[in-house]
């Protein structure tokens, strides 16, 4: 694969229309994203976002009517869940599901091999393995006793926040998109995971982070700031269009999109 | 770091019932049918000591009046046990073989496929097998070993010849001629089995491992296993099960008793592999089986570990009879049922002495078109003040067309006792294997995953190196049962 260099296109979606349930949520959803860059996507309850992040990353539940998604150049809507995920494809989920009895680190490993092997690269042995869990475990200040636990299994909200992010690190992909993965957090918790997610930025990556609240974008600061309303992205600026929608809400924005 | 749950599924996903040979070798095979002369032949090619004889005769004269018990939750069609062959037996020098190098060669090959080799140097360090192909037992391993230590560990046959006392003590003072059809019919014919005597304030010095196979056709297998901890003793104990695949449905009817006298402690952990039958439910064995534990003694303590992903049909409620002063009974249990399986398997806990616990933990795993029950029945008896059982049982549904069943039955007749149940049912989430996509797992991977995790706290009982195997079982019996 050729390298990833800033500014290439990572993830462009044109007129992506998709219903759940016979319900139509997105309506022509357009969104480009090139490689160092950070995007905001937020926007009132229930407008598409999580649904927009989960057809990304694969969920079956969902019927795509119109509209691609191209992803580093390969049809992603094409590919099934687990080849997204082994080509750089990250969702930190908005409610991350508990699976009881499988430790939290022997699926870190699988997840950080199946990576690996798409890549081409050598699996890694368990202590090459344990030596990067470890310092990513230190930048999120989790306690080692998180490994050994059930997936998720007992966490706190907050814990299971953190988890999503300490996997994230661990995986570096290339495409992360984090659903409200500041929601729940307490101040420090915020900072460690906005840590988290600033240590993955690079030249070669890209960031969508789903949100409610202006605050984590002081932590971490995007390139663009969009607005999900009516299933389609109706205002795109800078991290200003944050302090705005933060002064005014969404209100302003929907009518001039019924209006159009 | 610990343990890994899912098991390696690249050399998996191309076998289905790996265990499926036939051995080619020449057998001594009664012709199939049942009456009191086959008994009789049985006992005299076995060289049996007269109580013997008529022990099987009066469990045969029992048995005759006796009907096949219809309550579970199984369906079948009725077996024609005129039709079964009561003795099969590798042909070999009269009186089997005396080592391993009078054993056929083909069937050391047989066990070497198996993954069960016999040849000591080739052995897991640390345990000890007899092997039972067919009716008879092959080959003990490390005899000498456990000689040292006084352990007695050897085919059922050779200790009716050599402890003829031990055995008229203790046969069928669990489970006696008379306690159920399939028990019955197995005291009548057994065949052979595994016997083991661990004297007072011995442990064991390495895990005992018996490996059942059928091998020949339209033959039933009826073995007897009777393990006996005296004071004070310890043993751990392995049995696992493979037969080839064939069309016909093949009877298993086996009986293990347990005897555990004063602060002895028996662990007995199962691995059970039959044939399950295909996917349409063609052939299969019907595994019908009576295991039964009696904490004899004070202190003592008895637990079945078993993992259940064999057999067109399991019949099989291994159970802990609870009389010694502040005795414990275990039973942790997973049982699969996929394709048209059915099972039908659980415990019973009876509370006898003061001061008796029991803990039963439970993992019911349908899919397909399987059905899996879970039967258990908790009974304390008014001597058995201050007794104690928890109960958890938890199933889990794969696909829209399986099921899972649960009859808890619990009888208390002592008013201090407590007793505790916990019961779950799930379908396998769609949540928790997206999740586990999303992460790059193959589906397989994240199936086999979810419910490792799920059977994790019975996995946790067994023997490391089962363990392994445990989850590699369950890989293959429900590959592609999802998705
Ligand atoms: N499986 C489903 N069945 C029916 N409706 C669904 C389903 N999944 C999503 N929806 C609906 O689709 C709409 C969009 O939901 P989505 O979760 O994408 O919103 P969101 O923008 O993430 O909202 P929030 O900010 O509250 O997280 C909602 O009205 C929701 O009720
Ligand atoms: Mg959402």
């Amino acid at each position: 694969m050729n390298q990833i260099q800033r500014g290439d296109l990572i993830l462009d979606i044109q007129g992506l229309v998709a219903d759940v349930a016979g319900r139509n949520i997105l309506k022509g959803l357009n969104l480009t994203i090139r490689a160092g860059e950070v995007h905001a996507i937020m926007g009132p309850n229930g407008a598409g976002k999580s649904t927009l992040s989960q057809i990304l990353a694969g969920r079956p539940d969902y019927d795509i009517k119109a509209g691609s998604a191209t992803y580093l150049g390969e049809d992603l809507l094409a590919l099934a869940p687990e080849e997204r995920a082994r080509r750089g494809v990250f969702l930190g989920f908005q409610y991350p599901v508990e699976i009881p009895g499988v430790n939290n680190v022997y699926l870190l490993k699988a997840a950080l091999n199946s990576r690996r092997r798409q890549q081409g690269l050598q699996e890694l042995d368990a202590f090459e393995f344990m030596t990067i869990v470890r310092e990513k475990m230190k930048l999120m200040k989790m306690d080692e006793s998180f490994l050994k636990r059930g997936v998720n299994e007992g966490f706190s909200g907050g814990e299971k926040k953190r988890n999503e992010i300490l996997q994230m690190t661990v995986l570096e992909p290339t495409l992360a998109i984090l659903d409200e993965t500041d929601s729940g957090l307490d101040i420090d918790a915020l900072k460690v995971v906005s840590t988290g997610v600033n240590s993955l930025r690079r030249d070669d990556r890209a960031v969508v982070l789903v949100t409610h609240y202006q605050r984590l974008l002081d932590y971490i600061v995007p390139d663009y700031v969009h607005v999900l309303a009516g299933g389609k992205i109706v205002r795109s600026g800078d991290r200003t269009l944050a302090l705005e929608l933060e002064q005014r809400g969404y209100d302003w924005l929907i009518e001039g999109t019924n209006a159009a | 770091m610990s343990t890994p749950i899912a098991p390696d599924l690249d050399d998996l996903v191309t076998q289905k019932y790996r265990h499926g040979f036939v051995t080619d070798i020449d057998s001594d095979t009664l012709p199939p049918g049942l009456d009191e002369d086959v008994i009789r032949l049985i006992s005299k090619k076995k060289g049996e000591p007269e109580f013997l004889l008529n022990w099987r005769l009066k469990a045969f004269r029992l048995w005759q009046t006796m009907k096949e018990p219809t309550w579970a939750h199984v369906t079948y069609h009725p077996i024609d046990y005129q039709a079964i062959s009561y003795f099969s037996a590798p042909k070999s020098k009269k009186d089997g073989p005396k080592s391993l190098a009078d054993v056929d060669p083909k069937l050391l090959e047989t066990y070497d496929k198996l993954g069960v080799p016999l040849h000591e140097r080739a052995r897991l360090a640390g345990v000890a097998v007899d092997a039972v192909f067919d009716s008879v037992s092959v080959a003990t391993t490390f005899k000498d070993r456990l000689h040292a230590a006084g352990v007695i560990f050897c085919p059922f046959s050779d200790a009716v010849r050599d402890y003829p006392a031990l055995i008229e003590q203790y046969l069928g003072s669990v489970v006696p001629q008379g306690d159920n059809f399939y028990a019955a019919l197995n005291s009548a014919v057994f065949t052979d089995g595994s016997f083991v005597y661990i004297p007072k304030g011995v442990r064991c010095p390495m895990e005992l491992s018996t490996y059942f196979r059928i091998n020949a056709a339209n033959t039933g297998q009826f073995e007897r296993t009777l393990i006996i901890a005296d004071e004070g003793s310890h043993v751990s104990y392995l049995e696992g099960c493979t037969a080839p695949m064939r069309d016909e449905n093949q009877l298993h009817a086996a009986v293990v008793e347990l005897v555990a006298l004063d602060n002895a402690n028996i662990k007995y952990s199962t691995v059970q592999n039959w044939y399950p039958g295909d996917e349409n439910g063609i052939g299969g064995i019907y595994n019908f089986v009576t295991k039964r534990g009696e904490c004899r003694g004070r202190n003592s303590r008895i637990s079945w570990t078993q993992v259940e992903t064999g057999s067109a049909i399991t019949w099989k409620y291994p159970s802990c009879v609870l009389i010694g002063e502040g005795s414990v009974g275990e039973f942790y249990s997973v049982a699969v049922a996929n394709h048209r399986q059915q099972a039908d398997t659980g415990t019973k806990m009876i509370h006898v002495g003061p001061n008796t616990t029991s803990t039963i933990v439970s993992k019911g795993i349908s899919a397909g078109r399987a059905q899996n029950t879970y039967r258990g029945l908790v009974k304390v008896l008014p001597s058995a003040a201050g007794a104690r059982n928890y109960t958890q049982c938890d199933s889990l549904l794969m696909g829209p067309d399986c099921g899972a069943h649960t009859f808890p039955y619990v009888e208390v007749k002592n008013p201090s006792a407590v007793v505790e149940h916990e019961a779950t049912t799930s379908r396998i989430g769609e949540d928790q294997l997206f999740y586990l996509l999303q992460r790059g797992l193959s589906q397989e991977d994240a199936v086999n995953m979810i419910v490792n995790g799920f059977c994790k706290s019975v996995f946790n009982e067994l023997p490391m190196e089962f363990a392994v195997e445990a989850q590699n079982l369950l890989a293959v019996s429900l590959e592609g049962s999802v998705g």
